[in-house]
């Protein structure tokens, strides 16, 4: 087992904190403060390829693989966790569907400008009665003549209102449970299609996180993803990619929470010295960066797993329940060893404790992560 | 239209340290990068080819570790990278360096040849300029900005105290401030084709035609007689008083030291 990176990605990691620190950490406040998604920052990502690393060029993708967008999300993270979900979120949740469930038309039409980053994706499986009983879904829809008709509403979408395109499950056929639900690829400017109230959160401000509403919404039947009654299997399937995009962002807070404590202790004196030189902090950074490290390979790991088509679900969702656990602890030590001031405004590390606790809640808690890796133990 | 932009991999010297004992550069674990006014040259050439569909040819002396900058070239947009690298052309000074990057030049088609004004290393800001005396062909140098008009460029010309605007025929070589342009980030796109589809042609001795004597450490007039560290100065006397004191102090501490 080669644990080296490749050269390329050594480069797309330079590239990547690059762009980070001189793109997106100055904004990084400013979009948690005034809970501003960041408009001009997703045209300079899309400029630079980080809205379809995973896609063939063929596709208005760069080529890459997973391993390189797992690690874009993640140095992104370090310094916006907000930057990093919209990414993930349009990648993992939107893209990738397409690109693994979609017909060639609808290869051309839509996955090429969400690759390119000309659109961007989001995706509606959550309700506010189907949450992790992700099957108890209520939105309906019906084929009447060319055009499915759905009604319904879905809850905390992320990029909703900015995105373009929509991937939504909805219930075909009531009668056969899980097996009724169906994919459907929803444009914005859909009839019968609006964007409800928006939420306001703890962390990742700067993220839109919506209702979506469907009202008689007209959906050309051609716009169905994958089979009639295929849905719930691409969501699960979805989500499973979408954990290592998670996984990743929880990852990124982490290793920023650490940074940003390295350069604080050092700094920050009390008895007449650093407050690194207190075995206290060393310890405390050590358990710190040992966790993240680990996180890291089992991200890695699962990116790769996905990368090679080996079966991956259980090593995403390890990857992901281990480092958003990790992100919690290591943004709340962070918090602490900066003491009182780790509690104000005045530094990062407050909002990378908000920013984390998501992590263990989204696409997928904790606990279903639990469910997915038991379950893949006890086949 | 061929541009042939050149550049040098130089330590990134904001990450240097110096060893407090014997007072020299801690090179070790510091990153290298792309000189500065290089790159600046590398993004002015890109951004002709956004325009105009030129073609990039990116050209570096060095070990074989230079590779490395072509790379980040070549991950930026750039066509195409040539690395010379021969043991033969080890220990140049800014005449040798000049006579065997010209030779290569020789070797390709150009219209436009860029180098940076200078690299952080060295700050001779010699080598451009030689490379088009070895060529004979115009060169402007300190060049701020660039417009191209039909087979000439038009270009801003820095001083310290002013510029010239000059209208320059092609062929021609220019050099370049860091100034004059941000350079634009790789993308991931072309880290990728670079590292798989990109192929960096690497040319030694025997691919160029060069006088041998005029290469290398044996090709150098330049020769480092000794080098040292300069010593730390005391910090001096400070006075703050009325000018006319000030220059009676002055005349008193020149005069201990015999000098008037």
């Amino acid at each position: 087992m080669d644990f080296r990176l490749p050269n390329e990605h050594k480069m797309l990691r330079q590239m990547f904190t690059e762009f980070t620190e001189k793109e997106v950490k100055p904004l990084a406040e400013e979009v948690d403060e005034k809970e501003m998604f960041p408009v001009e920052t997703v045209k300079k990502l899309a400029k630079y390829g980080f809205m379809g690393i995973p896609f063939p060029k063929e596709y208005g993708g760069q080529g890459g693989d997973n391993l390189a967008y797992a690690m874009a999300v993640e140095e992104l993270s370090k310094s916006c966790a907000t930057t990093g979900v919209i990414v993930s979120a349009h990648t993992s949740l939107c893209a990738t569907p397409i690109y693994e469930f979609g017909t060639e038309e609808q290869k051309q039409k839509y996955l090429i400008p969400l690759a390119k980053g000309d659109n961007l994706g989001a995706f509606g499986l959550t309700e506010p009665n189907a949450g992790t009983d992700a099957a108890g879904q209520q939105t309906k829809a019906e084929l009447v003549g060319d055009y499915y008709i759905l009604n319904g509403s879905k809850i905390f979408i992320t990029n909703a209102g900015y995105a373009d395109v929509y991937i939504i499950m909805a219930m075909t056929d009531k009668s056969k449970g899980v097996k009724g639900i169906s994919a459907f690829i929803v444009e914005k400017d859909f009839e019968g299609f609006s964007v409800g109230k928006k939420e306001a959160k703890m962390g990742i401000k700067g993220s839109a996180t919506c209702e979506l509403i469907f009202e008689n919404c007209k959906v050309p039947k051609e716009n169905l993803l994958g089979k009639i009654g295929q849905g719930f299997k691409i969501a699960m399937k979805t989500l499973d990619g979408g954990r290592i995009g998670i996984a990743a962002q929880a990852l990124g807070i982490s290793q920023g929470a650490i940074d940003e404590t390295v350069s604080y202790v050092k700094e920050r004196k009390q008895f007449g010295r650093a407050i690194s030189k207190f075995q206290n902090t060393q310890f405390e950074l050590a358990d710190m960066q040992t966790k993240t490290e680990a996180a890291r390979l089992l991200v890695y790991s699962a990116a790769r797993a996905k990368d090679n088509k080996e079966r991956y679900s259980d090593k995403a969702a390890m990857a992901k329940l281990f480092t958003a656990e990790t992100a919690m602890e290591v943004t709340t030590k962070a918090v602490q060893l900066h003491g009182g001031y780790g509690y104000t405004r005045e530094y990062p590390v407050e909002r990378m404790m908000r920013d984390a606790k998501i992590t263990e809640i989204y696409e997928g808690t904790s606990e279903v992560q639990k469910m997915v890796i038991a379950g893949s133990l006890l086949r | 239209m061929n541009i042939v932009v050149c550049i040098k991999q130089v330590p990134d010297t904001t990450e240097v340290r110096l060893d407090p004992k014997t007072g020299t550069l801690i090179r070790e674990g510091v990153p290298s990068i792309i000189n500065p006014d290089d790159k600046s040259g590398l993004e002015a050439a890109l951004m002709l080819k956004d325009e105009t569909d030129a073609h990039v040819t990116v050209l570096t002396m060095g070990p074989p570790q230079a590779e490395k900058a072509l790379l980040e070239a070549l991950s930026m947009g750039a066509d195409e990278g040539i690395l010379l690298t021969d043991r033969a052309f080890a220990g140049a000074d800014t005449w040798a360096t000049s006579s065997t990057l010209a030779a290569a030049i020789k070797n390709l088609d150009y219209d436009l040849i860029i180098a940076g004004r200078q690299a952080i290393d060295g700050d001779t800001a010699q080598v451009g300029p030689q490379i088009a005396e070895h060529l004979k062909i115009p060169q402007v140098s300190y060049v701020a900005n660039l417009e191209k008009d039909g087979n000439s460029l038009i270009l801003k010309r820095v001083f310290e105290d002013g510029y010239h605007k000059v209208k320059v025929k092609m062929p021609c070589l220019i050099t370049t401030l860091s100034e004059m342009n941000s350079p634009r980030y790789m993308s991931v796109k072309g880290i990728f084709d670079a590292n798989r589809e990109k192929e960096i042609k690497k040319w030694t001795l025997e691919d160029i035609d060069v006088n041998r004597e005029h290469i290398g450490l044996k090709g150098s007039p330049t020769k480092v007689k000794k080098s040292f560290t300069k010593g730390a100065k005391a910090a001096g006397e400070k006075f703050e008083v009325e000018p006319s004191e000030a220059a009676q102090i002055i005349v008193n501490k020149l005069k201990e030291k015999h000098v008037i």
